[in-house]
């Protein structure tokens, strides 16, 4: 029983960060139609440059918000000098074009910085607490939920509370339209680029101090995860992609702590076949999506 | 622009696609408070009309002035030269609730005067009870209302109808033409696209008739009604039918 409280602890500090890098693949998938196959590149190379901002200033949080300002410029330059020059009437045109990014980003932090990876102090113990003699979360864990959820949290006020987060939704819905109504579509397509690529940067940022460190791939299978999950909730679904991270956080965390973490990417593979034989629209879609 | 300037002015609109003409030397002007109505067949050229003014299809030759200036590049500059338009489709966003519909085109104000518009004009379209309803709740006559409303709530002097009658009853229909005077008489500029024969002999100064892109008729609804070429294009089918 005490290792399932811990599991499924640890499960939702981790899902949590999927879910984060989830909705950041929702939030382009609804502002382009494009999935972002580059995100998890495109979030390292941000990530490396809050690694250069700590390690000049010995400061995590000036890392932090290195991560969130490079992400965002990293994500306007793909969007304003690559995808808006790609054909957008369907959108294979841009994952490849994204693909491709992939490749020419991790060849390119491969050349400057080489395979090793660099690890990354947390700014908390990751030693958990105990509870009733317990071991639950870390103060790290406990630090990285509070974070995700205060940027859900955040991305539900923007988008649901203010007037530029109506207008994003609008343009996503129906862009066409939108122009009519004095929207403009291209800003907002590039906002929700920005939008996204810093999101993504914070999450690998986060997953970055409890893994082996810091290199070109550090985000390949959070990216893996994160798209079983955007997947799993629908693309079109914030809501869908909180909760499918928390699940599919809390399942790799089980299966690694019965099965064996070499069974943990089964276990997600499975999940996801599961849902898309079910349900393949995933289990949050929603039928209207570009319906205006 | 000059009390005589016209709020809408057409000339020698020519419109192509893939080499087939869809407009040919169309020309025509809508005047402060004044509502004109486009009548044809299917396929005369009307909404054409309304997208080449939209700016959402690039004339081959032919000019469009709004308020005595070239109609905007793109169709984002319609709003800020008082120009609003619903479309045949509706093109409402379905999981948005009928405020945050009507909230859109007014999402730019700076001075949060868009909510209060936004109510108001809900309020005046009999709508304000179902504002938090999302607009794919409502009956097809009701999104027919929101529509018109996330166009009257930027207050535009030139209103842009497609098909605004389709697919209501009568009640609805004698709505509508009391919304279309109330504006007219505001000074608000309609161009109106219509198949409903008795609603645009009820509400239009002027009827301009188009058939197979050209204009075959432009007058005052009994100098078109009494046009031989009207009723052969047009009204003629709309009897027979």
């Amino acid at each position: 029983m005490d290792r399932i409280a811990f599991l499924l602890a640890t499960g939702l500090a981790r899902g949590l960060v999927i879910a984060l890098f989830a909705l950041s693949l929702v939030i382009i998938w609804r502002a382009a139609r494009i999935v972002n196959f580059a995100q998890a590149a495109m979030a390292v190379v941000a990530v490396f440059v809050a690694f250069a901002v700590t390690a000049l200033t010995d400061s995590f949080w000036l890392g932090l918000v290195a991560a969130l300002v490079a992400g965002a410029v990293v994500g306007y330059a793909v969007e304003r000098w690559l995808i808006r020059l790609v054909p957008a009437r369907t959108p294979l045109p841009g994952m490849i074009v994204a693909i491709g990014l992939v490749m020419v980003l991790q060849a390119g932090i491969g050349i400057a910085f080489g395979p090793q990876h660099r690890p990354m102090a947390a700014p908390f113990s990751e030693q958990p607490f105990t509870v009733g003699g317990v071991p639950v979360l870390s103060p790290y864990d406990l630090f990285v939920l509070l974070v995700a959820l205060g940027v859900v949290g955040g991305l539900a006020l923007l988008f649901n509370g203010t007037t530029l987060g109506l207008q994003m939704r609008a343009s996503a819905m129906a862009p066409e339209v939108s122009r009519l109504l004095g929207v403009r579509v291209p800003r907002m397509v590039t906002l929700g680029w920005m939008l996204s690529a810093a999101v993504a940067s914070l999450a690998v940022l986060l997953l970055v101090p409890t893994e082996l460190g810091l290199n070109a791939h550090s985000g390949d299978v959070l990216f893996v995860h994160a798209f079983t999950v955007a997947v799993l909730g629908g693309l079109d679904s914030p809501v869908g992609a909180l909760v499918g991270g928390i699940v599919v956080g809390v399942l790799i965390s089980l299966v690694t702590g019965f099965l064996g973490a070499g069974l943990a990417p089964i276990a997600v593979l499975a999940l996801l076949t599961l849902v898309l034989l079910v349900r393949p629209g995933g289990i949050f879609a929603v039928k209207e999506a570009r319906t205006a | 622009m000059s009390s005589s300037t016209p709020r809408l002015e057409v000339d020698g609109l020519t419109v192509t696609f893939s080499g087939l003409t869809a407009l040919d030397d169309v020309g025509f002007t809508v005047g402060d408070g004044e509502t004109v109505a486009l009548i044809g067949p299917n396929g005369a050229g009307k909404t054409t009309v309304f997208n080449a003014v939209c700016s959402l299809v690039r004339p081959a030759s032919g000019s469009i002035r709004i308020g005595g200036r070239r109609a905007p590049a793109t169709p984002t500059g319609l709003l800020e030269r008082g120009v609003a338009r619903t479309l045949q489709g509706l093109g409402l966003f379905e999981s948005l609730s009928v405020l945050e519909n009507v909230l859109v085109p007014l999402s730019g104000r700076r001075d949060g005067s868009g909510r209060d518009a936004a109510l108001e004009t809900l309020q005046r379209l009999d709508l304000a009870a179902d504002a938090a309803t999302p607009v794919a709740a409502l009956s097809y006559p009701a999104r027919k209302r929101v529509a018109l409303a996330r166009a009257l709530a930027t207050r535009p002097q030139l209103l842009l109808l497609d098909e605004p009658a389709g697919g209501l009853g009568p009640d609805d229909i004698a709505e509508l033409a009391d919304v279309v005077r109330t504006l007219s008489a505001q000074g608000c500029s309609v161009l109106l696209v219509e198949h409903h024969v008795d609603f645009v002999m009820d509400v239009a100064d002027r009827i301009v008739v188009l058939d197979f892109g050209r204009v075959v008729a432009c007058g005052t609804p009994d100098e078109v009604r009494a046009d031989p070429a009207v009723e052969a294009a047009y009204l003629g089918l709309e009897a027979a039918a």
